[in-house]
């Protein structure tokens, strides 16, 4: 969790639609990339989408730039209409996954050239572009060609030039992509930064979860053209609304079965795997005995070799696997009916490890509020 | 260099020299024959540089050098235009009614022979004369058409595959930036393309210099190319001039490769230099 997070913007605002998407839909030789896909994007908001390759999110923000047409829907940013409108005449910048820098320009030249195509004066260009070389701490380096810098500093340079015209809303395509996974950890929280101090408003794509839930204020979860959830990357996580998010998000098991009893303040879910219904502290709004999902994360089940004192939410089993990962452990158990599941324990003391090793017999439990229904 | 690859052996040492000679032997035999005294090609008979001075004064070698230089200047320039839009064309407009057949037509003349392109462009030229009466006769312009004719596909070749090579999203991020297709194409890909604009040139140049065949059909009274007079006076039995001729093409070639070298040579290092400076600071 970063220190942006808490400055999101709260809820209700009349700055909430600064971008508004609206039916989009875009096929490609009968291939439906993009499906009717509609939403909203806050004012100085990073707004990531999120999915698998082939999932749509590129075409998406390839429409935003003005790259690809939309076959139907419209998009508007801050009131204006953009369809019809080419890249050059949008007020949208993109830094592009391979960064595209200008092989035969300097740093310098390359953060210019969007300037000079508004033909500002001499003197306003230069002025801009070292107040962007100092934005990205890049002054030293303003006279060298892309070639002789490094997979960070190209970086760098890609982004200040996507700034230096002060767009409306900036497109980040796959932004850590081309980047090593050390380097990835600092640059993130670094753009992250960079943007905020900016204010301005970012979408960007990226299939790295771990990445969108650094930087980004809201996640799209996108699949087969169509967005699955939106929400703050815990929203997201502690509350999936479908099997899809839940499984693509984190780890997590899912108990396939059947609503069996539903309450206001609880529900029960009938499963193969447990001799007794899961006991959820939460209703869900369905007919009993539609088939549902119960999804409950790895680290939020527990494990003992004794059977524990609670009614519900326990079930017997044998540890098949160990994942050793230094700060926790991964178990897989595997239950009687023949189901494995994850539990992640935190190795909070020295050697904790140890109290189970692989073919022990144990119980599993977990807390009523843990998990999560879905229907869908 | 005891840290290279595999050592290479006698045999291929051998084999480098013996290929070596055979493609470089007779050029050296030519040029040590263009210094000499006798007038028979054959036989040495001590060292002169007459010939290149009777070579100076022939007015029909002289000025079939100069047609040809400018021809190949003209066709060059020409077909390097030409094969840039077409390549243009084929690599960023994906689809497009008649791509294939397109593609196809302009990358033919690598593969026919030149006879047939000779030929057909004759009858063509004729005809036209006689239904709207241009061209009226033959000379350099059709030589000039008919050499863009073939040279234009080499060049469409050597650029589609260095623009193919070039990331589109370099174009992309332009327009981004606020440029439109005109500006982007003349400030992004142009540059970027431009060693391949170069040896497209310089290709188109080669091939119009060299052209014996198409030239031969296709040319008028008054525009006899340098190949064309080569090979007739060859015909009529070999003189030292020619030797001195090629000689001095050889050598302009030569200088022309040098200072290519050099040039590279001064901008990798002045690159080297410019690392080491900054990183200095």
């Amino acid at each position: 969790m970063t220190a942006a997070k808490a400055a999101a913007p709260s809820p209700v605002l009349p700055t909430d639609n600064y971008v508004t998407i609206n039916n989009i839909s875009k096929t490609f030789d009968g291939f439906r990339a993009v499906h009717d896909v509609s939403f909203s994007i806050r004012k100085g908001e990073i707004f990531a989408l999120l999915g698998a390759s082939g999932c749509g999110k590129s075409t998406l923000l390839r429409m935003l730039a003005g790259f690809e047409a939309p076959t139907a829907g419209t998009i508007l940013l801050d009131g204006l209409d953009l369809n019809g409108l080419p890249p050059y005449r949008r007020p949208i910048n993109m830094m592009f996954q391979s960064y595209a820098l200008f092989p035969h320009m300097t740093v310098e030249q390359n953060i210019a050239y969007g300037l000079k195509q508004d033909k500002l004066p001499k003197h306003e260009i230069n002025d801009r572009v070292q107040e962007m070389l100092k934005l990205v701490r890049m002054e030293t380096y303003a006279k060298r060609k892309p070639h002789q810098l490094s997979g960070g500093q190209q970086q760098r340079v890609a982004l200040a030039r996507s700034l230096s015209k002060g767009p409306k809303l900036l497109l980040l395509d796959e932004p850590m992509g081309a980047l090593d996974k050390k380097l990835r950890t600092q640059m993130q929280l670094e753009v992250v930064r960079i943007i905020e101090r900016l204010g301005v408003t970012c979408v960007m794509v990226t299939h790295d979860q771990e990445e969108a839930m650094t930087m980004a204020h809201r996640i799209a979860i996108m699949e087969a053209g169509q967005i699955s959830q939106i929400g703050t990357p815990a929203e997201i996580y502690e509350q999936p609304n479908c099997r899809y998010t839940a499984s693509f998000i984190g780890s997590v098991n899912l108990f396939e079965g059947t609503l069996d009893e539903d309450q206001i303040d609880h529900c029960t879910i009938k499963t193969a795997d447990l001799d007794v219904p899961i006991y959820v502290g939460h209703g869900v709004t369905g007919m009993t005995g539609m088939p549902c999902a119960f999804a409950v994360r790895p680290e939020k089940v527990s494990m003992s070799k004794t059977r524990p004192e609670q009614m519900h939410n326990h079930v017997a089993g044998i540890i098949q696997d160990i994942a050793y990962l230094g700060s926790e452990s991964v178990y897989h158990v595997r239950l009687q009916s023949g189901k494995m599941v994850q539990v992640e324990l935190v190795n909070a003391v020295r050697w904790g490890s140890e109290r189970f090793a692989a073919d022990d017999a144990v119980w599993i439990y977990w807390e009523d509020e843990s998990g999560v229904v879905l229907t869908a | 260099m005891n840290n290279g690859p595999a050592r290479i052996s006698k045999f291929s040492y051998a084999a480098l020299i013996v290929g070596f000679i055979f493609l470089y032997a007779p050029m050296l035999s030519l040029v040590i024959y263009s210094f000499n005294e006798s007038r028979l090609v054959t036989v040495w008979a001590g060292f002169s540089t007459k010939w290149y001075g009777e070579l100076f004064n022939d007015q029909q070698i002289m000025q079939a050098a100069w047609r040809s230089l400018q021809l190949a200047a003209f066709t060059a320039t020409a077909s390097t235009i030409l094969g840039t839009l077409s390549a243009i064309v084929i690599v960023r407009f994906k689809r497009f009614r008649g791509r294939t057949a397109f593609t196809a037509m302009i990358t033919a003349p690598l593969v026919m022979p030149e006879v047939i392109t000779g030929l057909s462009l004759l009858l063509l030229f004729v005809s036209l004369g006689q239904w709207i009466g241009w061209p009226e006769g033959r000379g350099m312009h059709t030589i000039w058409i008919a050499h863009v004719t073939f040279t234009v596909a080499f060049v469409n070749v050597v650029i589609s595959s260095r623009l193919q090579e070039m990331d589109i999203s370099l174009e992309e991020a332009a327009m981004d930036l606020g440029a439109n297709r005109v500006k982007t194409f003349f400030t992004i890909t142009l540059p970027i393309i431009s060693p391949a604009l170069i040896s497209g040139w310089l290709l188109a140049f080669t091939l119009s210099l060299d052209d014996l065949v198409v030239a031969s059909f296709v040319s008028g009274p008054s525009s006899t190319t340098l190949p064309m007079v080569v090979f007739s006076s060859v015909r009529l039995g070999l003189s030292p001039k020619i030797n001195a001729l090629a000689t001095i093409l050889i050598s302009l070639v030569s200088i022309a490769a040098f200072i290519g070298w050099w040039l590279m040579w001064r901008k990798e290092r002045q690159r080297l230099r410019d690392i080491q400076d900054i990183t200095s600071i």
